[in-house]
């Protein structure tokens, strides 16, 4: 928020999903309050401009979705793919989140205060994740890059046919996935947490979390030639 | 007389030997190869006593399709029922993709991204463009989708329904690496899945997402491989879909593992009856639109998938092929390589004589995008004066007036498949007893 400057009230009592979005896509800039989400679908999805955006209450699937540039915060719980797709800016919300939040996401930040349900960063692609509390099963799935840092406890098939994106755990991972192991953590990625805790206001200490990533034993298929091998002979 | 096994023919055997010497299955281009039940099996009456017919070269046919009116702010309007299916950049060369997009503006047609995301160039050469939103989504972007003049959520392909994308490592250059955010040279396997809905119900609110992103502005498409056409096309109407697209087995790929190609799916003569059936029964038929894909190459080809009660035809192989694939111009090229013209499947490994489906610069290099666009516009042309030829001769002033009773089959089979009678009966098999 800016302080001092007045918020725009958009109620969703008696304003649409349609003008809610149409008057969040149309300003260039501005602090916006939604009331009454009531766990409405694609709320404040495709934000295209520095605006900053409270949402009090519960939120359906596709919060925040595709989020560029702005800030959205969300007093409350979040459905299905919470910022799925962001690119840049801030996604944050102070309850939990179900599945794939942050689903693909290519830039930005999305931060989690409570838990995150299965798929959490699901195909990321360079948006960083920062979860207060546990995330489920199958988190960072097919994780291409950025980095996901959780507080609290991994489920089972952690980072499971992960590329290149990094994995931090402070509490228990229940089982990791295929082609995921665990990896030294180097100043670098002391660093790295570090910072991602900063920039999310988040309480722990960088030298807990233990770090994982791809073996790259998936990256290329194994292709013998047993032809050649007896020709060379 | 051989001794040649039925069998075990040669193709078999060969098989098991490469099986044998690499231990991994074979990955090619190309759709199915095997024979499959296809339109041809199917004629149409044309015109008699009882049905006139319209002047060849005077009368008026029309050929336009319309998708996304009454939702979207800004529906597709084509002149002709025939687009150019999704291939990306990166299966396919620069120049190809140029090419493409050059032919369907002259044709009065669309083209469509792929497993990879929009490039610039794309965008800049293609007046009508649909972006497609695929499981893996690479190069997703909500500026690139504001930029579509269509979305396509992508469930499934023909020659893969239940796979997901394939890039060797050898087509994923730094550019495309860079597309796609993923490390050069790595054999790209993209998910099956998309990452954040499942089934209809999720769909649903996907599709809301989409709309509300892009403001309600283009239609939005749902693409499957042919499976459970019947269930799917049903399913995505509920979804909210402003057209489907319905992929028959014989549909082309980039790579794909051989024995899905072959075996899996069901072929585009069984796939669009199905598909019409669930329309008609939700009442939607011609409104919420139908494209019919796979193993589409004539105009004749177009009239039937069109009155099996399809709107429009998609076409990707055929369209390569008009472009310069397979060309015989280049056999002792091709031959150098293993194979000839005709033959050439191997599209997944980026050394494509024709300089389609590589990303070779070299290679790619050897497309002119200005000629290649000039084939592809020709060959529009033709399919479309053909599917014009024979609605005219069935009396038809607009080619979507077309219908199964203009048809008849040649075989049981296709009478079954394509609900229409056994030519010189009444009979169709599983309807009429
Ligand atoms: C080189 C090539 C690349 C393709 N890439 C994609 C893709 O990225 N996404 C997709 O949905 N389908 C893709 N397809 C399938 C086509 O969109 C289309 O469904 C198919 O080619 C239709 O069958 P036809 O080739 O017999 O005309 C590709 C096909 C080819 C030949």
């Amino acid at each position: 928020m800016n302080p001092g400057s007045e918020s725009t009230i958009l109620d969703m009592e008696i304003t649409t999903l349609r003008e809610l979005n149409a008057a969040l896509h149309e300003a260039d800039s501005g602090d916006f309050v939604v009331r009454n989400p009531r766990g409405a679908h694609a709320v404040a999805a495709g934000i295209n401009s520095p605006v900053a955006v409270t949402v009090e209450g519960s939120v359906g699937y596709y919060c925040a979705g595709m989020h560029q540039v702005g800030r959205v915060l969300v007093h409350g719980n979040a459905s299905t793919g919470l910022a799925e797709n962001i690119m840049s800016g801030e996604v944050r919300i102070t309850g939990s989140a179900t599945m794939s939040a942050g689903a693909t996401g290519h830039g930005g930040l999305l931060v989690i205060e409570g838990n995150s349900g299965a798929r959490c960063g699901i195909s990321m692609k360079g948006v960083d994740i920062v979860v207060g509390g546990n995330v489920g099963h199958m988190s960072a799935f097919m994780a291409q890059a950025g980095s996901l840092v959780v507080l609290g406890d991994a489920a089972d098939d952690l980072g499971d046919s992960i590329y290149e994106a990094q994995v931090f755990v402070r509490g228990d991972v229940a089982s990791l996935g295929a082609d995921c192991i665990e990896k030294e953590v180097r100043p670098e990625h002391i660093e790295i947490v570090t910072g991602l805790l900063a920039a999310s206001s988040m309480q722990a200490d960088p030298a807990d979390f233990r770090r994982y990533g791809s073996a790259r034993q998936l990256y290329n298929f194994h292709v013998d030639d047993i032809d050649a091998e007896v020709a060379a002979r | 007389m051989s001794n040649e096994s039925h069998t075990f023919d040669r193709s078999v055997i060969a098989e098991i030997h490469r099986a044998a010497n690499t231990g991994i299955y074979r990955i090619r281009g190309f759709g199915a190869k095997r024979k499959l039940p296809t339109l041809d099996e199917l004629v149409f009456l044309g015109a008699s006593m009882s049905r006139y017919p319209l002047e060849g070269y005077r009368e008026a046919c029309g050929t336009d399709v319309v998708i996304g009116e009454g939702r979207a702010e800004r529906p597709v309007r084509l002149d002709i029922p025939i687009t150019i299916a999704g291939m990306s950049f990166g299966s396919l060369s620069a120049q190809a993709k140029e090419a493409l997009g050059r032919g369907a503006n002259a044709a009065g047609t669309s083209t469509t991204t792929g497993d990879g995301g929009m490039t610039a160039e794309e965008r800049e050469h293609s007046s009508t463009l649909v972006y497609q939103y695929l499981p893996s989504r690479y190069g997703m972007n909500p500026d690139d989708l504001r930029k579509a003049d269509a979305i396509e959520v992508v469930v499934g392909q023909g020659a893969k329904p239940g796979g997901g994308g394939m890039l060797l490592g050898q087509k994923i250059t730094e550019r495309v690496g860079k597309m796609r955010t993923l490390p050069e040279g790595i054999d790209q396997r993209s998910a099956c899945r998309h990452p954040d809905w499942t089934g209809p119900d999720d769909l649903e609110i996907k599709i809301i997402e989409l709309r509300e992103i892009t403001g309600w502005q283009v239609p939005v498409y749902v693409k499957v491989g042919a499976a459970r056409p019947y269930y799917d096309t049903a399913l995505a109407v509920k979804a909210g879909a402003d057209a489907i697209v319905v992929d028959g087995m014989q549909g082309g790929t980039a790579a794909t593992q051989d024995v899905f190609i072959e075996h899996v799916g069901i072929p585009t003569i069984a796939a669009i009856p199905e598909a019409v059936r669930a329309l008609k029964e939700l009442g939607v038929h011609r409104e919420v639109k139908l494209i019919a894909a796979g193993g589409i190459r004539t105009g004749a080809d177009v009239g039937k998938a069109i009155a099996l009660g399809a709107d429009a035809v998609s076409i990707g192989t055929a369209a390569l092929i008009a472009i310069g694939d397979q060309n015989p111009a280049l056999e002792a090229e091709y031959q150098a390589l293993g194979t000839s013209a005709g033959s050439w499947e191997d599209y997944q490994a980026g050394t494509d004589p024709a300089g389609i489906t590589t990303q070779d610069p070299a290679l790619a290099g050897r497309l002119d995008p200005v000629i290649a666009g000039r084939r592809l516009a020709n060959y529009l042309q033709v399919l479309t004066l053909e599917v014009q030829t024979l609605a005219r001769a069935n009396g038809k002033s607009h080619v979507h007036n077309l219908e199964p009773e203009d048809l008849a089959a040649l075989t049981v089979e296709a009478a079954a498949m394509a609900k229409v009678p056994l030519a010189g009966t009444n009979w169709i098999p599983g309807v009429t007893g």
